[in-house]
Order: structure tokens, then sequence, then C-alpha cells
């Protein structure tokens, strides 16, 4: 695997040796469902509390409603090697798009930080006549791996509305530090912590991966890689970022974006239910199971898995059906968290309203569309139950 | 960051954890021992990892917070009152002493215990008392006053699991799946019901005997001591036994 892009990466950001370590992963996510906007800042303490699950290989943050004076416009976040592949990719993209504003994403100077590729970002204009037919997320979709796969030492790795990604090799806290993310605001937070198992620890393998405005993290290893990653090739995805996780964002975008399914129902596609277990239902949700297990089967997530999938007004958690991967999820008024760790949770929010640990395969959902606060009691979380 | 500790003369020690590694505090937490402390206060624990591990003392030590993954691991003597809830690991491969959660416990609660117990008042994760063993005199317990998740008592080889059910909301029935999976020594009391579906292949239901209901009310006593529950009315309802079918589940698995 790996795109024309990536060769240098990994020699020049990995500072150690290592080849294979046992996992951990550190995931935090935290939503307002009203979206009403907040700093980074809890986000950050919380992610930093669970210091010891990484190992400072990876960490990365999302933003959702980011950049407000440029909601309209989709923002690139890219990372590059040197300035050859600025120019390269700036002409592919002044080629195709409208560039509204480009500039590099400002940074700190920090100790911590070793070897930072340089990284800019663009807010970027389709214009209507874009000469394909597509509509406009496909044809940015297309854009990006035209750069990822084409453009030597370029990477996209943000390429959403109103959101963002920020992420390299370091702890997340120093990652958060150098990008200054204590000073922008969002309604929805997400961070990573990374400890690399099978790839090694590279500026583009940090969590979370990004598709137009889905953004994934992730805990585990997904042993049906292959199957995945075949079956998106399929729809004009290309796997190039050396790491197991990106099949997830690309299938949340091909579900959800491009195949109109509910995120209960993506949810039962990525960690469907055993057979036995469907075995037990009654006929029409047994249908629905069985239909999807046969329609997606090149979808299912096999292996140890917690995800904390989001895009624009929405936040998932879910693990893998036999829960091989921690998440606790809680609640105060409109907030809702997901954790790796109850403790971090309660470090920036100590009088939860609720905490929880969710069954295997369960999603928890946070929307805009159902602030917390506003749902009735009893279906504040009927689905974990 | 800064610990304040504070003691009033020797038997009780307060230590303010505030953002301590977890292995400055175990260091503390033994000082303190050595010191002839019989109860340590820990307040804003948040996360710390291995609180009290192998610690061969019976003091007393208190925890205000939440607790760090393997609380209590190799534990040796001590007795560790949470004031919340315990994340994943709670009381890993503890040989000795009694951890009680006011709150829940995450996964794998219990895993490899060889001694001990734990009292936890409301549910837990998935796997509790995965691999839990025993020997002679040796026989670890987990009570739950709730339910479990998945996995209950899996690979379980030896040691007492109980699960009250006092979360269940009146359905009564537990919900965890596959219990007992791989199971091949211990048992476990179950109040509330539980269907066919829900267990493992290697366990098998069967009655209480006088020696079975001499060992729940002991553990239930306790259990209601710690929390407030009323011991008789818990005892009155029904229980389920549930024991291994074999010695060596997957014995013919690998034999040629």
């Amino acid at each position: 695997m790996g795109g024309k892009g990536m060769d240098h990466w990994e020699r020049v950001n990995n500072p150690y040796d290592d080849d294979k370590v046992i996992a951990a992963c550190s995931l935090f996510g935290m939503m307002d469902t009203s979206g009403k906007r907040f700093s980074g800042g809890d986000t950050i303490t919380a992610i930093a509390n669970m210091h010891e699950r990484g190992n400072g290989l990876g960490g990365g943050f999302a933003v959702y409603g980011l950049y407000p004076q440029y909601a309209e416009h989709y923002a690139f976040h890219v990372m590059y090697l040197d300035e050859a592949a600025r120019r390269e990719a700036e002409s592919l993209l002044q080629d195709g798009f409208r560039v509204a504003l480009a500039e590099p994403v400002p940074t700190r100077k920090t100790r911590a930080i070793e070897n930072p590729p340089l990284v800019w970002r663009y807010f970027l204009e389709v214009r209507t006549q874009n000469g394909q037919g597509l509509s406009h997320d496909d044809y940015v979709l297309e854009k990006v791996m035209q750069i990822n796969t084409g453009v030597r030492n370029a990477f996209v790795f943000s390429s959403g509305k109103d959101m963002a990604v920020f992420k390299g090799v370091g702890y997340p806290e120093d990652i958060a530090d150098y990008f200054r993310l204590d000073e922008y605001q969002g309604y929805l937070w997400t961070a990573h912590g990374r400890f690399p198992t099978n790839t090694r620890g590279w500026w583009g393998g940090a969590h979370p991966f990004s598709i137009l405005d889905w953004t994934v993290n992730h805990n585990g290893e997904i042993s049906s890689y292959g199957i995945n990653r075949r079956y998106l090739e399929m729809f004009g995805y290309h796997c190039t970022m050396q790491t197991d996780t990106e099949v997830i964002a690309y299938a949340v975008d091909l579900l959800v974006r491009r195949h109109h399914l509910p995120i209960e129902v993506v949810a039962d596609v990525l960690a469907a239910p055993l057979w036995s277990q469907i075995e037990r239902e009654d006929g029409e949700k047994a249908a629905l199971h069985t239909t999807l297990r046969q329609v997606y089967g090149s979808l299912l997530l096999n292996g140890p898995f917690t995800v904390v999938i989001a895009h624009q007004g929405e936040m998932i958690g879910l693990t893998d059906r036999i829960r091989l991967r921690p998440l606790t999820a809680a609640t105060k008024g409109d907030l809702l968290f997901l954790s790796s760790e109850e403790s971090a949770i309660r470090l920036v929010c100590p009088q939860l309203d609720r905490a929880w640990i969710p069954m295997g395969g369960e999603p928890i959902i946070g929307s805009l569309q159902r602030p917390l606060a506003k749902r009735e009691p009893v279906a504040v979380e009927e689905a974990t139950a | 960051m800064t610990t304040n500790i504070s003691s009033n003369g020797g038997s009780t020690v307060r230590i303010d954890v505030n953002g301590t590694h977890y292995r400055e505090l175990n260091g503390l937490i033994r000082e303190a021992v050595a010191d002839g402390a019989q109860r340590i206060d820990l307040h804003d624990v948040h996360g710390q990892r291995y609180i009290a591990t192998n610690l061969r003392t019976e003091a007393e030590i208190h925890i205000h917070g939440t607790p760090g993954n393997d609380l209590g691991a190799f534990l040796d003597g001590s007795r560790l009152i949470v004031h919340g809830n315990a994340q994943d690991g709670c009381g890993n491969t503890m040989n000795e002493g009694e951890i009680i959660v006011h709150g829940h416990a995450g996964d794998i609660t219990g895993l490899s215990a060889r001694g001990g117990r734990i009292f936890v008042r409301e549910d837990v994760g998935y796997r509790a008392a995965i691999h839990m063993k025993e020997y002679e005199e040796k026989r670890p317990a987990l009570v739950i006053g709730g339910t479990a998740q998945d996995f209950l008592g899996e690979y379980m080889a030896g040691g007492i699991v109980v699960a009250l059910g006092l979360t269940l909301n009146g359905e009564n029935c537990h919900k965890a799946s596959f219990v007992g999976t791989g199971m091949h020594g211990g048992v476990i009391y179950l109040r509330g019901h539980i269907n066919e579906h829900q267990l493992g292949k290697d366990v098998g239901v069967s009655k209480l005997t006088r020696k079975d209901r001499t060992i729940l009310r002991d553990l239930v006593t306790q259990f209601a001591a710690h929390f407030g529950y009323d011991a008789e009315e818990i005892l009155a309802s029904r229980f389920i036994k549930l024991v291994p079918l074999h010695l060596r589940p997957y014995g013919r698995l690998y034999t040629c």
C-alpha cells in the first residue's frame, strides 16, 4: 500500500526504529449537541490525561464548527515535505478550484515536535462548471485522491467544510500545543493518542483520518482491512495512508453520503450482529440484518476496535461486537462525551448526569438534530440501555 | 504537579493526588504504610493506574475520584474503597484483600484473581472474572450488585462470582451473552433469570445445595453491609447456579 506521495515520510518522521508493539491508543470526543462552540482546552486536558495509552508516535484532533467565516468553502489541510511538493499541489488546486485563501497553518515553536512537515490550509470553492458532471463532494474526493496518489511528498489530510483535522507525530497534547488548538472554537472536538501497531508512526498516519467532513479516530486493529480496501476501491477510494483506519472513513462516506443509510444502519454494517443473534430476532429485523450482511459483507470490520466517528452535526462512538477495546460514554446537559477511560471525562466534567459503558456493537450517537437536554429522559440513551 | 500529604500523627494520611503520576503515587502510599498508616485517603484521583499494587499491608485506602486501570493489581491484603466508578482490570491477579466499588466497574473486573474479594455496587463490563482461579484455601469472590456484560466468567478456572441483578429494573433477566464460555472451574450464582442461549457451551445450570446457600449468605451479607442493602430481602429471591460441564473444555480440540 502507499501512494507515490508517501515515499519519504516515515523515514523522516518516525524517530524510533520500532516495528510492532502492543496496542492501546486513547480516544476522546466531546460534543455540545445544542451547537454551542467551545475552546479545545477540555479536550486537550482529557486526552493528555490518557498519556499512558499512547507512545508519542501520533496525536491528532478533529474540530467541527471551526471555520464559520469560510463555512461554505472546502477547507483543505495539506502536509508537504518540501517546497517543490507545495508548488506542484498548489498548481493542481488552482486549476481545480477558486482559492479564497491560502496560508500556513499557524504553529507555535515547541521542543516536543521534531521534524514537522510544512502544513498549509486552503479555503476552496468548486467552480460551478467543473466539467465532469460530478457533485461537488465527489469532485473534491477525486481531487484529494489525485494529490494523495500522484503528487510526491504532498498529502491532503483534511478536506471538509467548516471543520478540520490537526495531527502529527507526537503526543496529542504536544500536537495541540504546536497547532495552537487552545485558540480555536468548535461545537464538536475529537482527539486521539496513538500507539502504532502494524504500521510505522508518520505524520499522515496519525489519527483522525478524514475524507470530506468525515473523521475517524480508532483504537484497535482491523483484520478485515484487505477485503474492506478492495471493496472500497471499486467506488474510487484509494488507500494511501499506510494504516488500516482509513478504510473506516471511506466506508462511512460511501454508506452515508452516497448510499444514504442512516447511521444506526451503518453501525449494523460495520459491527454486524452475530448470526446467532440474528437467528433469534423477529422476522423484519432478522431480514434487515441478513440483507445488510449479504449486501455489505465486505465492509464488516473484523478484529478489535473502538472508533469515534464524526461528521458535520454528528458524533458516533462504536466498538466491535464483542467489545475488545474500551469505550465509556457520558452526558451532562447538552454535552455528550466519549472516551477510552471514564477518568478523562470526569477530569473535565466531574458532575456528570450519567456515565455508562455501552454494549459492544451498539452505536452511541450525539446529534445537533436531537440536543440531549431536550430529549425525553427515557429516550436519552434508548439505544444503549 | 503538587502533592499534598497530611497526617494526623501517623494512623491516617491524606494525599491530594492532583495529577501525580502513578509510580510516584504508589511510592507515596508505600511510604505512608511503612510509617504505620492504617488509613489512607486519596483525593482527586483521575486515572492513575495500578493503585495499591502489590501492597503488603492491611491498611484501608479510600479512593475519591476515578482510579485508573488495574486498580489493586496483585493486591495482597489491603482494603480498597472506591467512592466512584472503577475502570478496566480492577483487581487484576489479586491475591488477598478486598476491593469495594461504590459505583460500576469496567471490563475484565477480577481477571485472573487468585484470592480476595471484590464487591461492586452496580454493573460490571465485559469478561468479568475472566480466568479467575482457586487453590485449596485460596478462593476469590466477585460480587456484582447489578449485572454483567458479555463473557462473564470466561475461561473461569475457580473462584466464586455472584451477580445480584439489583439494576435490572423488574425485567429480572440478565443481559449478558456467552456466560461462562470456556469455563472449567469455579461457580457463578445469578439472582434472577437467564436464558439458555445466553450461556456458553461449557456451562450447565444446577441446583443450589446447602453449602451453596452458606457461601451465598456470607457474601450477600457482606455486600449488603458495604452498600446498605437488606441481605434477607436479597437472599429471599431465586438464585441460579452455573457450573462447568467439563474440566477440560478444549481437551478434544488439541488432541489428534
